[in-house]
């Protein structure tokens, strides 16, 4: 005891703690305030329409009419003009449907989960990640719809639906074919409507400032769709807990989505499909895509609407970590499942995965392994996340990737399964490839009206993360 | 001249306008409210709001969907069309969850904006402080208490003074 001096010696417990205060990102730089905010967004709806929207808009549509055209060919001719043949059954279809299916989870992911989880940099990024879901899940519902070719009993009582048809004959709800209809078609309607309910204050705010301007036509089509929004307290109190819950039931809306995507392959029994792995990795690939569309979308945006206050730095920083997260998660659950091949002794098993990696179709692998494996490693460097337009080209990376994927797991699969006398090679027909690449337009023809006549942004969900809006007149929590 | 709806005043920053909440509900008044661009953290309880009843639109929404796509697929299995597959149970709520725990999310989102719209009686696409000219900038920068002439408490003179004191700025009578 009398070793210790207490005279010299630091106390070894403090009196009192002081953490270091590390100042937080700022969320909008430049210490812009809120009327700043509501010109910067409104502008962008009110002002004369630049040439490059009319321009990009005309292409949209040019290329948006291949899809129109592919589909109706399809309709009159029959399913024959798209490249499926035996044993390949299942191929660009439910390729583009899982594809865009999966885009649209980034847009959840930002507006529910991180919702849920106090991540206020979504508030700038969370309109147009929405819209982007709304969007991707129509091109890819188109797919299910037009792949039976005689869409009237798709729609009608038929194939998707539960109505029993003119033969009394209802769907089978032990498939999860079934499940994935009523997944998908909830995840767009409830995308919809958690869309449509963030934007309510903001088109108060353009209803206001129309009939302010004396453009009352215009005021009167925003005012219709603001339901007479006024900003008061008491409506703002039951606004935010909706919104809260809309948030807590997304985030399992989300998960579920992919999961029971995943269902359509892990519970049929093909080798290289049939493996419990594929809802996390599904999940996880399908955020990771959407992500990456993301940036794709939102780097151009910001450059253009120069939107650099807005949607900072470390916004960027946030989506490139995210998507290094689930690119790595990714790129886990590629070499698990071979791991798996391998460990599990089947030998069907075991050839699929070899037979990916190394068959006919390893192109398609190693461009996917390249792209979702390789590409968001570079995330790692500060340098690389600070030169925006490595990132948008790094993100384009991430969405052919994320086609491949889809492709290599349904198209491997297939064209090499049990028996070698039905094996086959698939290539798909012209009329495919223009019907795939005509969504592109689809998707962003929709996105082009939706950044001409929609506030891009949540204009009360950006002014409520500024320092200014602390009521109690701090901004250091 | 029509009739008095209430008094309007402006504040210009949250805080400001936080105080000033406190006050008039300090001072009893109950048909009253603050109209902001933004929801103000906490200006619930500086207004004396109750906790909103969203949540039990919610639940009933919920319950209802996940009865209907387990009512749904059952009597679907059982009564309507029986149909093995496999030797499988014509009705399981295993295979039946799926498309069960879609509806449940379903329906609580209808019920949830369906129970916000009723409880916000919108749509409305007339009230009296939409007509008035400051409205304006309640949606865009600025932040205002609005104290209804219906209020028992209410007194033209007297509310004023007290919305004055409270630091209110450009204190002025809406019409109906």
């Amino acid at each position: 005891m009398s070793a210790h001096s207490t005279d010299h010696a630091a106390p070894a417990i403090l009196a009192e703690v002081k953490p270091v205060v590390i100042p937080r990102r700022e969320l909008v730089e430049h210490g812009r305030d809120f009327h700043w905010i509501t010109e910067k967004v409104c502008g962008i709806v009110e002002g004369p329409t630049p040439l490059w929207w009319w321009i990009c808009f005309s292409i949209a549509g040019i290329v948006a009419s291949f899809t129109v055209a592919g589909l109706t060919y399809l309709v009159s001719t029959g399913v024959g003009v798209w490249g499926h043949a035996n044993p390949v059954n299942w191929a660009w279809d439910i390729v583009n449907f899982v594809f865009w299916i999966g885009i649209g989870h980034a847009g959840t992911l930002i507006s529910a989960i991180l919702c849920l989880l106090r991540q206020k940099w979504r508030t700038s990024i969370n309109r147009a990640s929405e819209a982007m879901t709304i969007f991707a899940v129509v091109c890819a519902a188109i797919f299910p719809v037009f792949h039976v070719g005689r869409i009237w009993f798709a729609v009608m009582p038929g194939y998707l639906f539960p109505f029993p048809n003119s033969n009394a004959i209802w769907q089978n709800f032990r498939s999860p074919l079934e499940w994935d209809v009523f997944a998908v078609s909830t995840y767009g309607t409830v995308s919809v409507l958690f869309w449509y309910v963030g934007l309510i204050p903001d088109l108060g705010t353009l209803r206001d400032r129309f009939t302010a301007s004396g453009k009352l036509l215009k005021a009167r089509i925003y005012g219709f769709f603001a339901m007479g929004w006024r900003g008061s307290n008491r409506q703002w109190s039951n606004y935010e807990m909706a919104y809260l819950i809309l948030a807590g039931i997304a985030t399992p809306l989300v998960l579920s989505v992919h999961t029971i995507v995943s269902f359509d392959f892990a519970v049929s029994l093909i080798p290289g499909w049939h493996t419990t792995i594929f809802p996390p990795y599904f999940v996880a690939g399908a955020i990771f895509s959407g992500f990456g569309m993301v940036m794709t979308l939102m780097l151009p945006l910001r450059g253009i609407y120069r939107l650099e206050d807005l949607i900072t730095q470390y916004h960027i920083d946030c989506m490139c970590k995210i998507t290094l997260a689930t690119g790595t998660m990714v790129g886990y659950a590629y070499s698990m499942e071979f791991f798996i091949a391998w460990y599990g002794a089947n030998p069907y098993e075991g050839f699929a995965f070899i037979n990916r990696a190394f068959g006919h179709y390893a192109w398609a692998y190693w461009i996917m392994i390249g792209c979702n494996v390789i590409t968001p490693q570079f995330f790692w460097f500060k340098a690389v996340r600070e030169n925006t337009t490595l990132v948008w080209v790094l993100s384009i990376f991430v969405n052919v990737g994320m086609w491949f994927e889809r492709f290599v797991i349904i198209v491997t699969s297939l064209a090499r399964d049990f028996l070698p006398s039905s094996w086959g090679y698939y290539s798909p027909s012209i009329v495919e490839i223009f019907t795939f690449f005509g969504t592109f337009g689809v998707f962003s023809f929709l996105f082009l009206l939706f950044i001409r006549f929609v506030p891009i942004m949540p204009m009360s969900e950006v002014k409520a993360v500024i320092p200014a809006a602390d009521p109690h007149g701090s901004s250091k929590h | 001249m029509n009739k008095t709806y209430g008094l309007i005043a402006a504040f210009d920053t949250t805080p400001d306008l936080y105080h000033a909440c406190e006050k008039v509900r300090d001072a009893g008044y109950s048909q009253w409210d603050a109209l902001t661009p933004f929801p103000v953290h906490g200006l619930d309880a500086a207004m004396g709001v109750r906790r909103s009843k969203v949540p039990r639109f919610s639940l009933a929404g919920g319950i209802t969907g996940f009865c209907t796509g387990m009512g749904f697929i059952a009597w679907l299995g059982l009564v309507e069309y029986p149909l093995v597959v496999g030797g499988k149970p014509a009705f399981s709520p295993m295979f039946a969850f799926p498309v069960s725990y879609e509806l449940t999310i379903l329906f609580t989102a209808f019920a949830t904006i369906g129970g916000m719209f009723f409880l916000n009686r919108l749509p409305m696409h007339y009230h009296p402080v939409l007509k008035a000219p400051q409205f304006v900038r309640a949606m865009d920068d600025r932040f205002y208490i609005v104290i209804e002439a219906n209020d028992p408490k209410f007194n033209a003179a007297e509310t004023r003074a007290l919305l004055a004191r409270a630091g209110g700025k450009d204190i002025a009578e809406l019409e109906e």
